[in-house]
């Protein structure tokens, strides 16, 4: 301790508290309070840039998000559309199928009826040209049986004895 | 990295240069005197304890040829406040006498240096005379003003820290990232912002970074000064760290609040009896230990230093008989540097510790209680 308090020099003490406050104040004003703003401005300026970039990103990422969706959109829309051709496309065949389909059952129905009715009409034709026939048959049959009085007799005979009076 | 390596093999250098000196002067014969170097314990022992000490004027080396001291160095003023006013001169009118028998005239009082302390003989005193404990009795101490060795590194530190941190200020006016010796000192500044202001500090740490700083620096540099050859020992003078305790103790008392001093004089949470107990431990704790711990730790610490390389030197000069010159010389150069190395790490590590426990104790008393 005494060893100490010889090693104390007050004079030194004084000077270097008067020095050293001065030196305290001088370097203040002139390093530290300089350095010290200049170096929180360039943090807080590359905290800045920073934030911006991140913020840039995140814009980016949403603008890649929209495209991606319209893209997708897009791609459904003319999925769909394809989708409504080929449908289209496949109903149209298959009416036009139809429609040709009827066409031929028409035509051939009206075939049918125009077969029938000329068939009918052959038909018709056909008896009566028989029938003409068988007459004229019949007539020269008769003329010939009826060209004496006997059997003439005889066939009134016969035919009324088939008749009976009821 | 490099620059410390410089300086280490440069310092080796001028040990090398300084024992081989002394390895010529000792082969001449050990004879203990004023004329021969210093080559005897007791005198390695007066030479350290000289070394560590603050001096009128600035000592380089010695030499010695055909058996005279010469001694280089360059003298500093001398300012004193005595009986008769202001009084200035050279250091170098004592004619490097540090035993109390060249008597200075000047401004008509008769100044006299004895063990660093320049004394004022009392009117009619030719010379000085001292008691048995080696005390001057028929003279006064005058206020030294004068610059010291110690002065003159406060002043010339102060200096390169204005020059240096100034530059860089400046620098920041034209770019946003310093260039050149800027470069190495702005991460240095951020350093002591980040790592010891913030922390210990918290939120209002930016009203105290200005003490932390310039305390940081200006220990750190000077400790470094003060391992160069021909340095200078600062921060190793108990007046030096005790004004920068003493700083630091004044600002964290008058950058207390409330919260501080209701924790110091009247403890919550603890049985009322106590309270009372705990106020004065507390009180001599803030008031007493703290910067006397900073204190001495600074100044022992750097002194201890100091001691321990020139103790390690001398090795090279008292082992030679039982060594030879080459053996002692050999074993004094590795232990040398080895410890001058493990200094570097030291200057830097008690500027750390001084500026982070001086921010410790601000945090403390600026902190803010939570309210319950």
């Amino acid at each position: 301790m005494e060893q100490l308090l010889e090693n104390f020099s007050l004079d030194l003490f004084v000077k270097q508290t008067i020095l050293f406050v001065a030196l305290i104040f001088l370097l203040v004003k002139f390093a530290w309070k300089p350095i010290l703003n200049s170096l929180n401005d360039r943090e807080e300026g590359i905290k800045d840039a920073l934030d911006a970039a991140e913020k840039a990103k995140l814009e980016m990422e949403n603008l890649q998000a929209d495209n991606e969706r319209l893209l997708k959109e897009a791609r459904a829309e003319r999925e769909s559309m394809l989708k409504e051709a080929r449908d289209m496309k496949n109903k149209m065949i298959e009416d036009a199928k139809e429609e040709a389909r009827e066409e031929a059952n028409k035509m051939i129905a009206q075939a049918q009826a125009s077969i029938e009715s000329e068939k009918k009409a052959a038909i018709a034709d056909l008896k009566s040209q028989v029938a003409n026939l068988s007459i004229d048959i019949a007539e020269k049959v008769v003329k010939e049986e009826l060209s004496n009085k006997d059997k003439q007799m005889k066939l009134v005979e016969s035919m009324l004895g088939e008749a009976t009076l009821n | 990295m490099k620059a410390s390596l410089k300086k280490v093999s440069f310092l080796s250098i001028c040990l090398v240069w300084s024992i081989f000196t002394y390895a010529l002067g000792s082969s001449e014969g050990m004879k203990s005197g004023d004329n021969d170097p210093v080559n005897t314990e007791e005198e390695v022992n007066d030479y350290i304890q000289h070394h560590v000490k603050d001096s009128h004027d600035f000592h380089l080396f010695d030499y010695y040829s055909n058996g005279e001291k010469h001694e280089v160095g360059f003298p500093l003023p001398v300012i004193l406040w005595g009986e008769n006013g202001l009084t200035a001169f050279m250091s170098s009118a004592f004619h490097h006498d540090d035993s109390g028998e060249v008597v200075v005239e000047r401004n008509g009082s008769r100044f006299v240096k004895n063990h660093g302390v320049i004394y004022e003989l009392e009117a009619g005193a030719e010379t000085v005379e001292f008691d048995s404990e080696h005390h001057p009795v028929n003279a006064t101490k005058p206020f030294d003003w004068s610059i010291t060795k110690s002065v003159f590194g406060i002043l010339l530190m102060g200096l390169l820290m204005l020059i240096w941190f100034g530059g860089l200020a400046r620098q920041y006016k034209k770019k946003a990232v310093p260039t050149g010796f800027g470069r190495i000192l702005e991460p240095l500044v951020i350093y002591v912002r980040d790592e010891i202001a913030k922390p210990n500090i918290g939120p209002k740490y930016r009203k105290f970074t200005g003490y932390l700083m310039t305390v940081f620096f200006f220990v750190w540099f000077l400790n470094l000064v003060g391992l160069m050859p021909f340095g200078f020992n600062v921060t190793g003078q108990l007046a030096v760290t005790a004004s920068l305790a003493i700083i630091t103790l004044i600002i964290y008392l008058f950058s207390s609040n409330k919260h501080f001093w209701s924790h110091q004089l009247w403890m919550p949470g603890v049985p009322y009896l106590i309270r009372p107990l705990l106020a004065v431990i507390e009180l001599a704790g803030t008031l007493l230990i703290k910067p006397f711990a900073l204190m001495v730790r600074l100044f022992a610490n750097i002194t201890a230093g100091h001691i321990v390389v020139m103790s390690l030197i001398s090795i090279g000069i008292l082992m030679q008989k039982d060594m030879t010159a080459f053996g002692s010389t050999t074993l004094s150069l590795v232990l040398a540097m080895f410890i001058t190395l493990i200094e570097v790490l030291v200057a830097f590590l008690q500027a750390y510790i001084f500026t982070m426990l001086s921010a410790l104790f601000i945090g403390m008393a600026v902190e803010e209680g939570e309210h319950h």
